[in-house]
């Protein structure tokens, strides 16, 4: 058996959260701009599935990964278009297009799947981490904070850059609001399709990102429902930060870890039963959730259409 | 050129040339037209007063100026240059500030935060240069604002004056207000007076909406009268300067309503006795038996506003009790406790000689409890259903409006015709969603529902808000009735004449407590002014 507090199992620990955790990050970043101005984007899971696909079919083809991560976020966005027209513009029930969104993402891609794949199951080589000089050396931290993908520090500087343009800019003061009070927005003189639209579309580019990042460097290949609900564990994160990107930080490694953990422990042959471990990042949001459900204060307009003229 | 440069205080544009000048606009919404054909005009310097009974399209029009709405025909010239305004902000970058009728502000954003929004020129926020213009316009006014506190924590009062500085943020050469006053505490118009009467001096055009004869006197140079969508009359500055105050208040409702008004409901502004009539009140009472018994309750307050302490209080069969207070002060607090819709921590309520402090919303409902609240938009109704189906709401589930778990759409369409008669809803038909109604006519659709189906006590909460002068003086006289058929009723408003108006005793709230109980009569509005003031004084 595995000693499960050698620094070897935990820096594999921390380092698998942390692979884990950053689609979730993505997802939620997006999830939460998209809240902020008013739309509850429930079909994060299919922009997130769609993501994965097309960033794996392309990096396959091309054999870059930053090309397939680009092209799994604009898979997102193009997702995210059913959302802008159905329900930004024409009103619909945000809920219900959602779920349609994942279930007809999650079929679509489970179908291509299995024409494309289904006898080869190709995989991708790994990616290699970006040491940062020194820091990367430190024990149980250096091996997994300091030693990742690029993308993980261009993410964390793209949370840094979104807190400040959330709290400091004419765009993210419009984007709270939109989620707000979108008559106020009217009136003010900015168009709440606009802001919504240009959220949504954000909201769909990051979560395809988050997903093209889960199936080219966490699976390293794509099987049909990879993302294994972490679309709603996005939502959960986003609900609870509130707006405020460093809490997606936080949620994304706190969920990651959770998720890592269920493999460490298979992979340590606990005796426990695999469902009960596979339940554990759910559980993780249960718990979280009672907890915390207080604090989740949520736009007052959050998933209400805005027509003008309709009081 | 009249360019944006020359604008307050400036005489480059000839006074005679009218700040806004609107020529047969006409807009209608399905069912009904809101403006037919109307033309008017506002000068700078002038406060015009734009009166007219609830869905006479008073919001309307101003909302086409402002740029909110689209007019369907009809032309608009500001400084006699024709121009269309496609979207709000056209209209500001016209010079054209509005103070909505519900309030626009986003109370989750600080003060400057709203302020900056939609007038922030670049990409990041400029919040120094939006301090100091702050700073102006707050000296402008003569006010304070403290520009970092988010705005749901302000006083109405204060964020109306955040409203106002937000309307003249871009230099604005006209100000729209609609209703402004229907919120505020009396204090808090007397301040907004001022601030007019000092932006009107320095070259403004005003145009201000309300439904109060005093204030259209006090503040308009002119007043034009809006009915069903057309102007029914102007009075110019000649009739509103001469005269008693009674008599001019005569003249405007015989213009805004066409009619003698001696005839008709009595409007109460109309009225001087009013103390007087409601002095019989104890001899009446005398004997009544109890309908509504509260024992020190105790009941939270909610979103910053106090909650209450130890009320105390019997209301009899066919009693009007007033409660009067300041705005925010507990009042909320007492009806939802009342009503059964915030739980009491302490203290007992019983409803004629019954228990109901344990009691559901429903069951006290059944016992025929009712309670009108003052949140119509949000709480009182729901606004995407049909007048109709709003009218039976609260009576889900029961006979004649469902059968066997079904609706009966002809039972409601039935009930729901003969209230919108009864009640003078304007709506074009009861498939209307209440939502389009205007503000006044939704108040007056949720009354509708409340008074029907045997109440035996009944709290108002504002009853009158934002309803038209005829329109008040119905509904005070159908609460008036209710308590003459036996039923008790509590009467919460900030108006202190509506008090006077109707109740036979007057509780003043202060702070979340009862600080007296004034008996109506001669001296009562002094009585009650002191405790309202003094609050623990009396205690
Ligand atoms: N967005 C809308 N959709 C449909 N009908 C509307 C809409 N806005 C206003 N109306 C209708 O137009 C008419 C005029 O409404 P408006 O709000 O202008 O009245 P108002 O004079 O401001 O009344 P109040 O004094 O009650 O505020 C009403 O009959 C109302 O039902
Ligand atoms: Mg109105």
């Amino acid at each position: 058996m595995v000693d499960l507090l050698s620094p070897t199992f935990l820096t594999a620990v921390l380092a698998a959260g942390i692979v884990a955790g950053i689609p979730l990050l993505f997802a939620s970043l997006g999830e939460t701009l998209a809240e902020q101005a008013g739309v509850l984007n429930v079909g994060l899971e299919g922009m997130m599935i769609s993501g994965a696909f097309v960033a794996f079919v392309t990096a396959l083809a091309v054999g870059d990964y930053w090309i397939g991560l680009l092209a799994g976020g604009i898979a997102g966005a193009v997702v995210s278009l059913v959302m802008v027209v159905f329900c930004i513009r024409l009103g619909l029930d945000q809920i219900v297009v959602g779920i349609a969104l994942v279930l007809t993402a999650e079929g679509a891609t489970s179908v291509l799947h299995d024409i494309w794949y289904s006898r080869s199951y190709p995989r991708l080589p790994n990616v290699e981490p970006f040491r940062i000089p020194l820091l990367s050396e430190i024990p149980v931290l250096g091996g997994s904070l300091f030693s990742q993908p690029l993308v993980v520090y261009v993410a964390l500087a793209g949370v840094a850059f979104a807190a400040w343009a959330i709290r400091r800019t004419r765009w993210g003061l419009e984007l709270r609001a939109a989620g707000e009070r979108p008559d106020s927005l009217d009136a003010a003189g900015v168009s709440v399709v606009r802001t919504r639209t240009v959220a949504e579309l954000m909201c769909g580019f990051l979560a395809g990102v988050g997903g093209g990042y889960l199936a080219l460097v966490g699976a390293g290949t794509f099987v049909p429902f990879v993302t294994h609900g972490a679309g709603f564990i996005a939502i959960v994160i986003a609900m609870l930060a509130r707006g405020r990107p460093w809490w997606c930080v936080l949620g994304g490694l706190l969920f990651g870890i959770s998720l890592s953990i269920t493999t460490a422990l298979q992979v340590a042959g606990i005796a426990i039963p695999v469902d009960f471990v596979e339940m554990l990042p759910f559980i993780s949001v249960l718990v979280v959730l009672v907890l915390f459900v207080r604090e989740s204060r949520l736009p007052s307009a959050l998933g209400l259409p805005y027509l003008r003229g309709s009081r | 050129m009249t360019g944006s440069n020359d604008r307050i205080g400036s005489s480059t544009v000839g006074v005679s040339t009218p700040a806004v000048e609107l020529s047969g606009i006409t807009k209608a919404f399905p069912g009904v037209i809101a403006n037919d054909r109307i033309s008017l005009r506002a000068l700078r310097g002038e406060v015009l007063c734009l009166l007219g009974e609830n869905g006479a399209g008073k919001s309307t029009l101003m909302s086409i100026l402002s740029g909110l709405y689209q007019p369907d025909a009809g032309s608009i010239r500001i400084d006699g240059r024709e121009v269309r305004i496609g979207s709000p902000r056209d209209g500001r970058e016209l010079g054209i500030g509005m103070v909505y009728q519900h309030l626009s502000l986003i109370p989750t954003l600080t003060v400057l935060e709203n302020l900056m929004l939609g007038s922030n020129p670049g990409i990041v926020l400029d919040e120094v240069r939006a301090r100091a213009r702050l700073g102006d316009l707050a000296a402008r006014l003569g006010v304070h604002v403290d520009a970092d506190v988010r705005v749901g924590a302000l006083s109405l009062g204060q964020q109306q004056h955040v409203e106002i500085i937000k309307a003249l943020w871009k230099d604005s050469t006209v100000l729209i207000l609609d209703e402004p006053t229907s919120m505020l505490t009396p204090q808090g118009i007397e301040e907004l007076q001022k601030v007019l009467l000092g932006l009107k001096a320095s070259g403004l055009a005003i145009i201000f909406i309300t439904h109060k004869l005093h204030e259209a006197i006090a503040i308009g140079d002119r007043v034009v009268a809006l009915r069903q969508g057309r102007v029914v009359g102007e009075l110019g500055p000649e009739v509103l300067r001469t005269g008693t105050p009674h008599e001019i208040q005569g003249r405007i409702v015989e213009v805004m309503f066409g009619e003698d008004p001696t005839r008709g409901p009595q409007i109460a502004e109309l009225r001087e006795d009013l103390a007087a009539e409601r002095s019989d009140a104890r001899t009446r009472l005398e004997g009544s038996p109890e309908i509504l018994r509260l024992d020190g309750v105790s009941a939270p307050g909610a979103r910053g506003q106090h909650g209450i302490e130890g009320a105390t209080f019997v209301v009899r069969e066919g009693e009007v009790l007033g409660v009067a207070g300041v705005d925010g002060n507990g009042q909320r607090a007492l009806a939802e406790a009342i009503a059964g819709q915030r739980r009491s921590s302490v203290g007992t309520i019983h409803l004629g000689g019954e228990e109901v402090t344990n009691l559901s919303v429903g069951a006290r409902q059944r016992l025929g409890l009712r309670y009108v609240t003052d949140d119509r938009l949000h709480e009182g109704v729901v606004g995407r259903y049909a007048v109709g189906l709003n009218f039976v709401l609260k009576r889900i589930g029961d006979e004649p409006f469902w059968r066997k778990g079904t609706i009966d759409r002809k039972a409601i369409e039935t009930t729901a015709r003969s209230l919108i008669t009864e009640f003078d809803v304007r709506t074009p038909s009861p498939a209307t969603p209440i939502g389009k109604l205007s503000g006044g006519n939704i108040q007056k659709a949720l009354l509708a529902r409340e008074l029907s189906f045997d109440p035996r006590v009944v709290v108002f909460h504002k009853p009158t808000h934002g309803l038209d002068v005829k329109t008040i003086a119905a509904v005070r006289d159908r609460i008036r009735a209710l308590a003459a058929r036996g039923v008790g009723v509590i009467v919460i408003s900030t108006d202190l004449d509506e008090l006077i108006d109707l109740s036979d005793r007057v509780a003043v709230l202060f702070a979340g407590r009862i600080v007296g109980v004034v008996e109506n009569g001669p001296q009562a509005a002094t009585r009650i002014g002191e405790l309202l003031v003094g609050g623990e004084a009396a205690a």
